[in-house]
This record gives structure tokens, sequence and C-alpha cells, in this order.
């Protein structure tokens, strides 16, 4: 039973619009500290191929959508580059380890660097931006992705994670990792 | 050696030669001959719904604007400023009555005519002569929500060139309220390989269980019955009811529906899980009781894949565009479309189908496509190997009984049979020897 529902897709295209207001940042340095620790923690996992310890990283009700149009929009109405719950999310890891996802074998080398990490205020919640640089070796070719994300992390948890890819509304060659 | 020698030399019964796939003059040829001699997908009017629209594209490789006009006329302008040559308009889409070149400011309404230049004085000619408009394709015609053009003036019209796909096409769009849909935002691919690759994998019932093995596995890694998705394809699909049949002009169907049940909510029950699916399905029967089911399987994915030559395939829900960018590089675009249901037939529930939907249609792009583009890619690489120079389409070839040629002159045959990619090499050939009556509209 997924818990995706109409009230969940609301509050996600609710929480990921305006949400990077002067006011609401956080300028203590211990909480950027910690934000800046999960999501490197994260690039490691994902770059290590330590995919269900990486999936730990998030809330079991958690959500990841990368959006294919320049704004973002609504996913109900418009389709995504992927707009993956736990199930699908778990779907993939299991697609990834199947060996017969080809598009994965050989696997690509990744390697993901994390910066610009700034911390806001969500109600109880946090909402982290970063920037993410990630160089991807597959194939005998190597190649770069750009992106900036929005982590909603709640309890320690990532409940929610936008990507927002430079190149979200142009072909992507291959878009078969993890992001 | 003439041109039809040349080609004759290229494509045999059982096979064709590796230089289809991998030579640049070839693929040259092929923008005048094939994306210039046929009528070509440009786009759907719901891209371009009011007057004054537009979205830029490519017809081959020429830049292009597909529009409708002030007056509401469908056009394809060439991308080409008249004067020096720069694209005029530099966006993917928009609305706009006239587009001025940021070169020098030469400026068009959007039926191509030419509005004016800066400075005119300093011009001894006459630019109301049409020589200064914007080319354009001198023919554009609409199938039903289905943009099509050319440059061919000696082309059949489009119904004719459509020829049976109509039918399909007819019922893939009968199945949604009002006979229509809307394209909403798309998943983009590219690969590195040429774009009859693409093509020739468009009703390929033979790869499914092989390429495909991984989407198999996740999307029924939690079915009792493995039932879910393409599962048809296990075992022997030559005996299945699916079937593949050749149109003709290098068009062909890729039918699956014989394999599932003809009964609302028997495709609702194949779909794998999708999130928000258990949520809006509550939603959707609560509301709609015994009409559900049909609700339901208009979220689930229509088991079909209409081939039209050279750049559309029209599978599941999707729109999907061929593009080539070169020999060896393709675009893959999959237009998502969303039902609208303006005579509320659905009873407010358009947007909880909607929902599901677009989750469903991002299933295959992300599970499926890749493997096969990953496959298409170490096809273009293998085909480097210059000596070995044949690439095989023989399945079926010369089993009695296998291929029927029926009454409309179509040819069906089972699932995993490459009749339907011979065929289409045979209709490349005639066309890469026949030269196309190319006119410019101004």
């Amino acid at each position: 039973m997924s818990y995706v529902d109409d009230g969940f897709y609301a509050d996600i295209v609710k929480a990921f619009a305006d949400w990077q207001r002067p006011e609401l940042e956080i300028s203590d340095v211990a909480t950027r500290d910690e934000c800046r620790a999960l999501l490197e923690r994260e690039a490691r996992l994902l770059d290590d191929g330590r995919f269900e310890e990486w999936l730990g990283l998030y809330s079991k009700h958690c959500v990841l959508w990368v959006p294919a149009a320049e704004r973002a929009g609504d996913p109900r109405r418009e389709v995504t580059i992927f707009f993956d719950d736990r199930q699908r999310l778990e779907d993939r890891i299991f697609r990834l380890r199947t060996g017969k996802a080809w598009s994965q074998v050989p696997p690509s080398r990744t390697v993901r660097m994390v910066s610009n990490v700034e911390v806001f205020r969500a109600g109880e919640k946090l909402m982290v931006r970063s920037n993410l640089l990630l160089i991807e070796f597959r194939a005998g070719e190597t190649r770069s992705l750009a992106a900036w994300c929005a982590h909603r992390l709640a309890h320690g948890k990532i409940d929610a994670k936008q990507i927002n890819l430079l190149e979200r509304d142009q072909s992507l060659r291959n878009p078969s990792i993890l992001l | 050696m003439s041109t039809s020698t040349f080609f004759e030399h290229l494509v045999h019964d059982d096979r064709v030669h590796r230089s289809i796939y991998t030579d640049p003059a070839i693929f040259e040829l092929e923008m005048t001959h094939i994306f210039g001699g046929v009528w070509c997908y440009l786009a759907h009017e719901s891209q371009i719904a009011r007057p004054d629209d537009y979205i830029t594209g490519k017809l081959g490789l020429r830049p292009i604007i597909v529009l409708r006009d002030s007056n509401g006329t469908l056009r394809a302008l060439f991308n080409r400023c008249t004067h020096r040559g720069a694209r005029v308009c530099r966006d993917a889409r928009g609305s706009a009555r006239t587009f001025q070149c940021p070169y020098h400011g030469w400026t068009y309404f959007n039926s191509g005519k030419l509005r004016g230049v800066p400075w005119p004085e300093g011009y001894a000619c006459d630019f109301s002569d049409g020589k200064y408009n914007l080319a354009q394709l001198p023919r554009v015609e609409s199938y039903r929500g289905f943009i099509f053009g050319t440059l061919n003036a000696d082309a059949p019209s489009l119904a004719e060139y459509l020829g049976p796909a109509k039918k399909p096409i007819d019922e893939w769009l009968d199945r949604n309220p009002g006979g229509r849909v809307l394209v909403s935002e798309a998943n983009r691919l590219k690969f590195k390989g040429n774009w009859k690759l693409a093509y020739d994998n468009a009703a390929d019932g033979y790869h499914v269980v092989f390429s495909h093995r991984s989407l198999l596995e996740t999307e029924n890694r939690h079915a009792a019955d493995p039932n879910k998705g393409m599962s048809f394809y296990m075992g022997k699909p030559d005996e299945a009811p699916m079937y593949v049949q050749y149109f003709g002009r290098g068009h062909h169907f890729k039918d699956k529906r014989p394999n599932v049940e003809r009964r609302p909510g028997a495709l609702w029950e194949i779909e794998g899980a999708q999130p928000g699916m258990t949520a809006y399905e509550k939603a959707i029967r609560e509301k709609l009781g015994a009409k559900a089911l049909r609700a339901l399987d208009l979220a689930a994915s229509e088991p079909v894949n209409i081939n039209i030559f050279p750049n559309l395939s029209i599978l599941g829900n999707h729109i999907q565009v061929f593009q080539p960018l070169a020999v060896d590089e393709t675009e893959s675009v999959w237009h998502a479309t969303a039902i609208v249901d303006e005579a509320n037939e659905l009873e407010g529930m358009a947007h909880a189908v909607n929902a599901i939907r677009m989750r469903t249609q991002e299933s295959f792009p992300n599970f499926g496509e890749v493997d096969d583009a990953a496959n298409f890619e170490e096809i273009q690489k293998g085909l480097a190997a210059c000596e070995d120079e044949w690439v095989y389409m023989h399945r079926g070839l010369g089993i009695p009984g296998r291929v029927q040629k029926l009454a409309d002159g179509t040819l069906k045959a089972p699932a995993t049979d490459e009749v339907f990619m011979r065929e289409h090499m045979r209709e490349w050939q005639r066309l890469m020897t026949t030269r196309p009556n190319i006119v410019l509209a101004r």
C-alpha cells in the first residue's frame, strides 16, 4: 500500500515551492554542519554502490522527485524524469541488482561533489539547498551531470528530495544510475 | 555504380549492410530522401493549442518552428533568417505574432511573411518579393491532433500516407474520453547510435524478454502469478495471440491487445506497482462504482506499438519521437499524454486517472528504454568491425505459412517475427533511390 495520495502530492508540491526565503534561513553552524554531513554521507553511499544503506537514510514515507520541466510543476499533471516513492526506489535498486539491467552492466563509477549547502526552516522540518556535481565513468567515457538539490529533512532522515538537473528538459544519455 | 545498384547491394532479403547505420554519406542522403521525402511527425496539436503558439524542433537536421499562425493555420517554418541564416527563434516554445532575428533585426510575421527590415532605404530591392519571406514546408497536415509535414510536393495526402495505420491510431485515441489526449511533458533520452536502430526496435517482439529482463523481473517481484507488464512474452511468444503487422510505406504495428482479456479492468490488472495507484484506485472505485474499471484502464498502459515511418511510435500512452542528431546519435523523446474529460464522462475523476497515468508513463523510459538504448549503443560499437559486413533480420523468413498476406495487402506474422524490419528496409531502399520533389514554400 503506497502512502502516496492526493494529499501527499499537494504537500510535496507546496513544500518545494517558495521555501528559500531569507527570513527562514538558518545560520546556526552546528545545524548546517549536521545537514552537510548527511548529504556527504548520502553521496558516499551512492558512489560506493551501497544502495540499501543509502535508502536507510530516507524516512519510511519518502519521495525522490526529479522534474522534467524547467519549472517543477505538479507531478499529478505532467511526467517527471522520475517521481519515486519507497517501493519504486526499492524496485530501482532491485533492478540494478538483477545483473540484467544492461544500461548498468558494467555499472557506472561515480564521484559526487556536494557544495553550497544552505539550510532553511520549514515548520518542524528543515529544507536544505545544495549543489551537486556528479562525474560518471562508464563504457570508456567520462561525463558530468550537475544539479541543485532540495532535501527535506525530518527527525534526521530525508523525507523528500528534489533534484533539479541542469539539463532536466533536455535529452539525457543513459540516465540509469541512482541519482 | 548507379545509386539504385549501390542501394541494392546494401539491402537484401535476409540482411542489410552495416554501412546503412554507420556511413555519414548515407546519413546525409537520408536527410533529403527520407526526412525530406516523406511525411514526418512534427508535433501534437495540444502543444500549440492557441493561435500564435509555437514550438521549435527539427525536420531531419533542419531547424523548424511548428506553429499555429495568427489566423490559426498550422505551419512549419524554417527557423533560419532569410538574410544571413541565423535561427530567428531560440526558445523551445512560446507564443509570438512575429519573430525578429536577433542578429540584424529582420522581422517576420508568424505566417512566414517578411514584416520589415531595419533601414530599408539602404536596399535597392523590392522586399514585397516573396523570396525574402521565411522558407516553410509546402505541406503541413494534421491527423486527429498529430501534425505531420513534408517538403515533398509529390507526396500523397497524409491520410493516404498513413493508410491502414489510421485504424489503430483511431482506436488508440478513441479509448480516451472525447477521443483525444494532451501532451504533458516528456522523458527525453539520447543514445550514441543510428536512428534506424530505434525504428528497427519499434515492433521487435524478439528482444523483449532479453533486453528487458530486469524490467520483467522487477515488475513481477511481488506478483504471486507473474502476469505483470509484458510477461506474456515469456514462454512461447510466437504462440500467443499477439502479432506484428506490416502496413506498407514503412509503417508497422505490434498489437499485444489480444493477450489481454477483452473486459474492463483487465489492462489495469497487469499494470505494475506505481506510486499513488492504491489511493487513487480507491477514490476512483468509490466515486465511479461499476464505471471505475474503464477509468482505471485509462491509467494503465495500452499494449500497442503503432510505428509511423520514419520518426513516430505511438506506444502505451506515449507519443515517442525519434530525432536523428548525427549518423551515430539519436534523440528518443517519450511525450507523455494526459486525458481531457470535457464531457465529464469520468465524473471529475480524470484528475485521479492522470495522477496514476503520469507515473505509469515514467516506468518504461526509466526501467526499459535505458536498457534498449544501451544495446543500441553496443550495436553501433559492434558495427565498427568493418569486415563483418552484415546485419541479419531474417527471423521467420522462408518458413511456409508464417507470414500471412491479408486481404488489405498488409502482412501479419507471429510476435517475434522480423518481417516488419525487412519490409521497412525495402521501403527505405526504395526511398533512397527515388529523388523526392522537394519544394520550399515562402
